[in-house]
């Protein structure tokens, strides 16, 4: 005879009850699991949608205004390219995308459009990993997953996420504006400053500036504006966890003479998203572990009512009432760690399955929640059933008989 | 061996204080084998529990080996009980889902036995009362005799020096009743003190002395042997 033989024979003698307090656990589990999981690549995917919302901080020449930024003046001053090479070796954490521009006047058929400089971000990355250091060589996107399958792929990143993987210096990409007054398309040639371009995309319609613009390799931009290595404005997307802890001043102190502006509805908006979610994630949380943990007291309860006259013969044989709480406990840790180890299996099976449908984001195994769910089972159960144990080590030994 | 002294025992009912039993003084000798006798709500099992270190007194001592038991903790008084005393109970109280070995087997495991001794012992015990092709039935499937023998068996596991017993015949059959009886007369021949709970007048007239009992008054014995038994 041993405590586990006497736990695990009393568990199967009553199966209804194991099967109800064993599905109060595991159910709630199974809820907690799933919605952590389809939460969290919710969370993903709306921190890759607040992405698309642009750049988040601007770094511009000090003598420059917002105004400038928004009719892309070059006139209102330069800045050294250096600041970017700063910002992509620091250590700076929470960069997303760093986009440096050069903006220039330029006249095509008669008519004025804005040629814009951009850096691709594999030159980024080319020459951070050469340095070994810097911000590329860290993991990029706020801990979003930019690869996953539903991701968009397409060209036109430059819009949404204010930088381009690749662009050679005899290619452009032109707003829908140029595109339609010029009657250019793909792959049509076009002649800038007496340079030939090849474009390479025409940008959707985005209702700004951009659409007046053509994008080329800042380096070509650089030359054809004669004024050296310079750049007029540099577009963050920062992470707006870190933007809220400080990156903004962390960017102003690494360049003092910029002038670092963020875009505070945007960030505030990003912010918000973010506390929506882990605010209903937790609300689902708290309420689970109320309602199983009130199942679970309220069977251990039932438990020891059924039993007080087997818990009074082992206390009339000489069990301590240590040992009888002890029983209970095990007999909890046992339906925690089963109810956990099954919830979780359950609970990835159903996010997997209703991910795609309730939330349209696909879902994969998350095998950090495996260890939390095994906790929060384990945990609360031995909570929920720790006042009914105590309430059988405290039991009457004198119920063992009929006649008091 | 066991003593009484002035115990009083008195509960609430409704507000009203009831006395279960008033100024009961006894002492038992050990190696004795008394019956407790007297109308049901007399008080009698009120005296077994107290005896057992299980219903603390209103007032007054009880001693066991010259223990007072209620000087004791709750833990300390069930671990005396482990150690001294063998119950038996009306309903046999057996644990319905473990076997008879494993029945027998749970003093053992609470007096922390290696389960090996405990399996050595247990099977020892259910051969003394003839269960030896019974051993590993649930109580559900024994007869009521097998199951208060399967419990006459648990009683002795530790060796126990006291057996206090519930009305151990109350559910058996006259034939049963006699051999159970005759199994306290063994052991109490063996060295044990045996205090037992009856309404059989037969039961009760084989023990050496009787208690009997009124509205929780201690009269005086049907067989005193003032050598022995001492009511006041």
């Amino acid at each position: 005879m041993r405590m586990r033989t006497l736990v695990w024979r009393e568990i199967f003698e009553r199966k209804s009850q194991l099967v109800t307090s064993f599905l109060a656990i595991l159910l709630g589990i199974t809820v907690i699991v799933s919605i952590k999981n389809i939460t969290f690549y919710s969370e993903k995917a709306v921190a890759r949608e607040m992405d698309s919302l642009g750049a988040n901080v601007l770094v511009l020449p000090k003598a420059a205004s917002l105004q400038d930024y928004y009719t892309a003046d070059i006139q209102s001053g330069t800045m050294p390219r250096e600041y970017v090479d700063q910002l992509a070796m620091s250590n700076l954490e929470g960069l997303d995308n760093v986009s440096p521009k050069l903006s220039m006047p330029v006249k095509i058929q008669g008519r004025a459009f804005t040629l814009t400089g951009i850096l691709p971000k594999k030159e980024f990355q080319a020459k951070a990993a050469w340095q070994g250091a810097g911000i590329f060589s860290r993991p990029i996107g706020c801990g979003a997953m930019p690869t996953l399958p539903f991701a968009s792929g397409d060209d036109k990143t430059l819009v949404r996420q204010r930088v381009i993987e690749d662009l050679d210096k005899d290619e452009a990409l032109v707003g829908a504006d140029v595109a339609s007054s010029l009657g250019l398309k793909d792959k049509d040639s076009v002649r800038l400053l007496g340079q030939a371009f090849r474009v390479t995309a025409v940008l959707p319609q985005t209702g700004t500036i951009d659409d007046s613009r053509i994008f080329a390799h800042l380096d070509r931009v650089q030359e054809l504006s004669g004024k050296g290595d310079v750049i007029n404005v540099i577009e963050i997307v920062g992470c707006c966890h870190e933007i809220s802890q400080g990156l903004v001043d962390k960017i102003n102190r690494l360049l003092p003479d910029a002038k670092v502006v963020p875009f505070t509805q945007i960030v505030e908006a990003q912010q918000k998203m973010n506390r929506l979610m882990a605010n209903l994630s937790a609300i689902f949380l708290v309420i689970i572990i109320f309602v199983g943990g009130a199942g679970i007291a309220n069977y251990m309860y039932a438990n020891v009512f059924e039993r007080r006259r087997e818990i009074g013969t082992l206390m009339a044989l000489g069990a301590h009432s240590r040992l009888i709480l002890r029983i209970f406990l095990l007999k909890a840790l046992l339906l925690g760690l089963a109810g956990g180890v099954g919830g979780y299996l359950l609970g990835t099976v159903l996010a997997m399955t209703l991910g795609p449908q309730l939330a349209g984001v696909p879902v994969l195994p998350m095998p950090v929640l495996a260890l939390a769910a095994i906790l929060i089972s384990v945990v609360l159960a031995l909570l929920a059933s720790y006042f009914p144990a105590r309430r059988a080590a405290k039991l009457d030994p004198c119920a063992t008989f009929q006649e008091i | 061996m066991l003593k009484m002294e002035n115990v009083t025992k008195t509960y609430k009912h409704r507000g009203s204080p009831v006395a279960a039993l008033s100024g009961a003084t006894v002492r038992i000798s050990a190696g004795d084998f008394v019956s407790v006798v007297g109308p049901s709500g007399s008080g009698k099992s009120t005296l077994l529990l107290m005896l057992g270190g299980m219903l603390s007194p209103t007032s007054g001592k009880v001693f066991l080996e010259g223990q007072s038991l209620y000087d004791l903790n709750t833990d300390q008084r069930a671990h005396f009980r482990k150690k001294k005393v063998g119950f038996v109970f009306q309903t046999f109280n057996l644990i319905p889902y473990l076997t008879a070995l494993e029945n027998v087997e749970v003093p053992l495991y609470l007096a922390k036995e290696e389960p090996g001794f405990q399996r050595k012992r247990a099977v020892g015990l259910l051969e003394r009362v003839g269960l030896r092709d019974r051993m590993y039935h649930m109580p559900s499937e024994l007869s009521v005799g097998q199951q208060q023998r399967v419990a006459l068996a648990r009683m002795l596991a530790n060796d126990p020096a006291v057996i206090l017993a519930d009305e151990p015949t109350g559910n058996l059959d006259p034939e049963t009743s006699r051999q159970v009886i005759g199994f306290f007369e063994e052991i109490n021949r063996e060295g044990k003190t045996v205090v037992m709970v009856t309404h059989d007048p037969r039961a009760a007239e084989r023990a050496k002395n009787t208690l009997r009992l009124t509205n929780g008054t201690i009269l005086s014995g049907i067989n005193p042997d003032e050598e022995n038994l001492h009511v006041a």
